[in-house]
């Protein structure tokens, strides 16, 4: 453990950021978690308070101020709505970089992310190990959700109805692909990231029907490292940025018009979070570019494509969750529903509270399952008063977590990427 | 630390979940949205029901320990900073609207109920709570009584004393005392109703609230009248009040707050404006023809460069965003921003408009002012850096000559914010010697231990 006047000193360097905090308390109105505890220690004007608190040295507890920090889904709703323009995350990010060089990294974290995360390779061959063996320890329970529970009690997945891991990975199914500009004259690199890389490689398949159908050329490297943020949300800075180097071999010196995702955390990170979270100057420079050309599938497809509503369709019932990192960070909330209306063949209906956090927030919902499941039931029963006959949203992260609220409410509205729904579309 | 025979005490009222000593729980309860030091308690308890605010009152005063009745915690003058040692009682968990009734007009409500959820619940039965202040997100309707908070349509419909019609709390010693009714009409006994409101939880721990509701207005319409000269804008307002025209809202924005908001939303304002008027008058649809075409007149007469009369719902909302970007856009601006609310009689907003000025130049100050012109409820908001010592100073001495003013102009220290920790010292100059001790006299015969949010108001108890 480094000293503590090293931690203060640190500290001290977010202060600038934490003076302009004003204590009005309107994050409480937004905030998912301070709605379900009611605790100041849960609202980003608590946690400011607190780490302002340890940077003063009027509090004298690093370890209660990191319990308090990782109760925080990240999903930055309060910095969307602050008036004073506090970059919550920004800060809360930091923090737990700083309050993780203190503490040193759990030894389970340790060994996810320094052995397993930024070495894609090893990673990609444990879960297609994985994949071939979960059957032993989980049992489907929802066929239309796709979702499985534990057969043995097993500590970090409690009572989860999760999704398996795909029986093959997208990189297994999907080749390497380098081709030039389609029809479109556009050309993309594709990110699919490693929920849907792992978990979900439909959504991949639909992003690359997608693109063949609008012809535009996919640039796909294998080997891609995961974006790294969760390594930086736990405040491992240094594999962190192992991964954005990574990803830099493969994407910095291609040529292509976008790089696209159809991940919202994955969109956020590589746009807001590789710029303003590496240290390393060479790696920003390089990364600087690439950054600039990050678009999320249903921005790309709008945006760029021109995909746009069509008038007077009718069919089954789809609604939308809008994913934090897509609305809070990335502001892009029209696209999404529009492509989802360019199908022609859904009958789009509003969610309720379609704006709300569904309750996942990455390793949240591993440490504080019991809040998570509350605010994602509080999703759910939106899902279920909307009449909706499907759910569509643009982040994998967010599906496996409604599924798993659906599922436990034994309700099967299937729960698709916005993507998926227009690939079906398409024949 | 608290000890641990009293933690115990604690928990076997409300639970060992709801009792919170750790220092990185009592922190986060050490300040409110005023610009002051921060305090941690030595205990924080959250009651689920309301028997046991009264059990933790009782407990509280047994051991003589300072209590502090926590809402939201977003009140303007340190009310919510405990003392230290003290105990924080939070009053979310006991946020049950617990009858609405339609038939007669009033709700009974607990302490902790959100303002703005309660008002949609409201409106959700076709009625209207009006009290309104700009925190209404997250207050809650205890803390508005407690700190008799007003907002935009303070003018016409009141503040929150105008809406409370019954109040049960508990004393000192946990007893349950009521008083007021459902009816509208009530004079039975003293009027403790009114003694509660902006008592800041000094002389009881609220444990229901009975609240007036009214009918809605059937139709509202909005403008935005531009002035070149902040004295025509001012002279506007009591023209228009003189003219026997009670507008729902009638705020003021001066330019350094309209060319900060322009900036902050890009809402195409008139940013060479001297100042704007947001007026918006309500009631019969005829009546509301009749009165927004007065008021459309007066302004014009009285210079207004140009009268922007809202078309439909997308531009009144517009109108109001306006008026709501206020404080945020300031905010942005500098780390510190200290929100005034010197008050004074609408007939002398020009004058205090002028001193403002005079004091923002005398103390090398940003001031930016907006607010309830209506009712002659200015926030000169004051933009700074507290970590700027040198500027602090100032700061603190601009503040001193704004409630000298509003106070030799017949004006008053707080028109909504309440006195709190941060007015306190003030209090003698607009009331009198007298009356502070006749509240401290008050006060120590209710609170003889003084528990009760000490060094709020009236600053410590005489001994
Ligand atoms: C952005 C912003 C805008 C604002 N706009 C306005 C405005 O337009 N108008 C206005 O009037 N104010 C305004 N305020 C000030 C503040 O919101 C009000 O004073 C509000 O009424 C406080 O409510 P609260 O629930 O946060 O109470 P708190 O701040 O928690 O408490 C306020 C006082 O009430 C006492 N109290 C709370 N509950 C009880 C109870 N059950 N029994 C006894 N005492 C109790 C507390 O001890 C404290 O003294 C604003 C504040 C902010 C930050
Ligand atoms: S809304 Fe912003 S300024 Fe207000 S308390 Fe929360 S973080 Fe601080
Ligand atoms: S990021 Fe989300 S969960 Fe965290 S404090 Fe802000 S609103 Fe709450
Ligand atoms: S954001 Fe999550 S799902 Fe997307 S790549 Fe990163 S870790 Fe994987």
């Amino acid at each position: 453990m480094a000293d503590i006047q090293k931690l203060v000193t640190m500290l001290n360097e977010l202060d600038d950021q934490l003076v302009n905090c004003m204590r009005c308390g309107m994050c409480q109105a937004v905030c998912p978690v301070f709605t379900e505890t009611g605790r100041e220690a849960d609202v980003a004007r608590g946690k400011i308070s607190l780490l302002d608190g340890l940077a003063h040295e009027i509090l004298k507890d690093p370890k209660g101020v990191k319990d308090k920090l990782d109760r925080c889904l990240l999903c930055g709703t309060c910095q969307a709505n602050c008036p004073s323009g506090v970059h919550v995350l920004d800060i809360f990010l930091k923090a737990r970089a700083i309050l993780t060089g203190y503490f040193g990294l759990s030894p389970a974290k340790r060994a996810i992310f320094r052995q397993l995360l930024t070495r894609p390779e090893l990673f990609n061959k444990l879960t297609s190990f994985g994949s071939k063996f979960q059957g032993l320890f989980a049992k489907p329970v929802n066929d239309v959700l796709g979702t499985s529970c534990a057969r043995f009690q097993a500590p970090v997945i409690a009572d989860r109805h999760f999704p398996r891991l795909a029986d093959k990975a997208f990189h297994k199914i999907a080749p390497a692909m380098d081709q030039p500009a389609g029809s479109s004259g556009k050309r993309v690199a594709f990110f699919p990231g490693c929920m849907v890389d792992k978990v979900y490689p439909k959504v991949g398949q639909a992003v690359l029907k997608v693109l063949a159908h609008h012809g535009v050329g996919v640039f796909m490297p294998h080997g891609q490292a995961c974006c790294g943020i969760p390594a930086l949300s736990s405040g491992d800075r240094d594999s962190f940025e192992k991964m954005v180097g990574t990803n830099a071999e493969l994407f910095a010196n291609a040529d292509f018009d976008y790089i696209i995702t159809p991940c919202a955390t994955c969109s956020a990170t590589l746009k807001d979070i590789w710029p303003t979270m590496v240290d390393d100057e060479g790696l920003k420079a390089r990364i600087a570019p690439v950054s600039a050309k990050v678009l999320d599938i249903s921005e790309f497809l709008v945006d760029v494509l021109g995909v746009t509503a069509l008038e007077g369709a009718s069919g089954k019932k789809v609604t939308y969750h809008d994913p934090c990192h897509l609305r809070n960070s990335l502001h892009v909330t029209a696209q999404p529903r529009t492509v989802i209306k360019a199908t022609g063949n859904a009958s789009f209906v509003e969610l309720p509270n379609a704006a709300t956090c569904c309750g996942c927030g990455g390793s949240f919902s591993l440490q504080h399952y019991d809040i998570s499941k509350k605010i994602g039931d509080l999703k759910a029963k939106s899902v279920e008063d909307s009449g909706a006959e499907t759910l569509a949203t643009s982040c994998p992260a967010c599906m496996m977590q409604i599924s798993d609220r659906l599922s436990q409410r034994g309700h099967s509205v299937p729960v698709k990427h916005v993507v998926e729904v227009y690939a079906d579309s398409l024949g | 630390m608290a000890d641990q025979a009293l933690l115990k005490e604690f928990e076997a009222v409300v639970g060992a979940d709801n009792v919170m000593s750790a220092e990185s729980d009592t922190h986060a309860y050490s300040y409110d949205a005023a610009v002051l030091d921060s305090v941690a308690p030595a205990v924080v308890v959250r009651p689920t029901e309301t028997e046991q605010l009264g059990q933790i009152t009782a407990l509280c005063n047994k051991h003589g320990l300072p209590l502090t009745v926590r809402g939201a915690g977003t009140n303007l003058s340190g009310g919510t900073i405990p003392s230290k040692g003290g105990v924080v009682v939070l009053t979310g968990a006991l946020n049950k609207v617990i009858e609405l009734n339609t038939d007669d007009l009033y709700a009974i409500v607990q302490p902790g109920v959100v303002t703005a959820k309660f008002a949609a619940d409201v409106a959700a039965k076709g009625l209207f709570y009006p009290p309104d202040p700009g925190s209404q997100a997250v207050s809650t309707l205890g803390g508005n009584v407690a700190e008799n908070a007003g907002g935009l349509r303070g003018l016409k419909y009141g503040v929150t004393k105008d809406y409370l019609m019954g109040i049960s709390f508990f004393d000192v010693d946990g007893n349950l005392v009521k008083s007021g009714s459902r009816t509208v009409k009530c004079v039975t006994g003293y009027n403790l109703p009114g003694l509660m409101t902006a008592s800041e939880g000094t002389l009881g721990v609220f444990n229901e609230l009975t609240l007036k509701l009214i009918p809605p207005p059937q139709a509202a319409q909005s403008m935005m009248a531009v002035f070149d000269d902040v004295q025509a804008a001012s002279k506007t307002v009591s023209a228009i009040i003189a003219a026997k025209i009670l507008p729902a809202t009638l705020e003021f924005m001066d330019n350094f707050t309209i060319r900060t908001v322009d900036n902050f939303r890009k809402a195409g304002l008139p940013t060479d404006a001297a100042a704007l008027l947001l007026i918006e008058v309500d009631g019969h649809p005829a009546q509301v023809a009749e009165e927004a075409e007065k008021v459309e007149k007066i302004c014009s007469e009285h210079g207004a460069r140009s009268v922007d009369v809202a078309r439909d719902a997308d531009h009144r909302a517009k109108v109001w965003q306006a008026r709501r970007d206020a404080l945020p856009a300031l905010a942005n601006l500098k780390p510190t921003c200290v929100l005034e609310d010197a008050t004074v009689p609408r007939s002398k907003i020009p004058a205090m408009m002028q001193a403002l000025d005079r004091i923002s130049k005398e103390f090398k100050l940003t001031i930016g002012t907006f607010g309830h012109a209506g009712d002659g409820n200015l926030h000169p908001t004051i933009l700074t850096d507290k970590r700027n010592h040198d500027e602090w100073v100032r700061v603190e001495k601009a503040i001193d000559a704004i409630f000298d003013e509003a106070l030799a102009m017949g004006g008053t220290l707080s028109g909504e914010h309440g006195i709190g920790m941060a007015k306190a010292k003030y209090m003698e100059q607009e009331t009198s010697r007298a009356t502070i001790e006749f509240s401290r006299r008050m006060k120590k015969s209710l609170d003889p231990k003084g528990i009760l949010n000490p060094g709020k108001i009236i600053s410590a108890l005489l001994d």
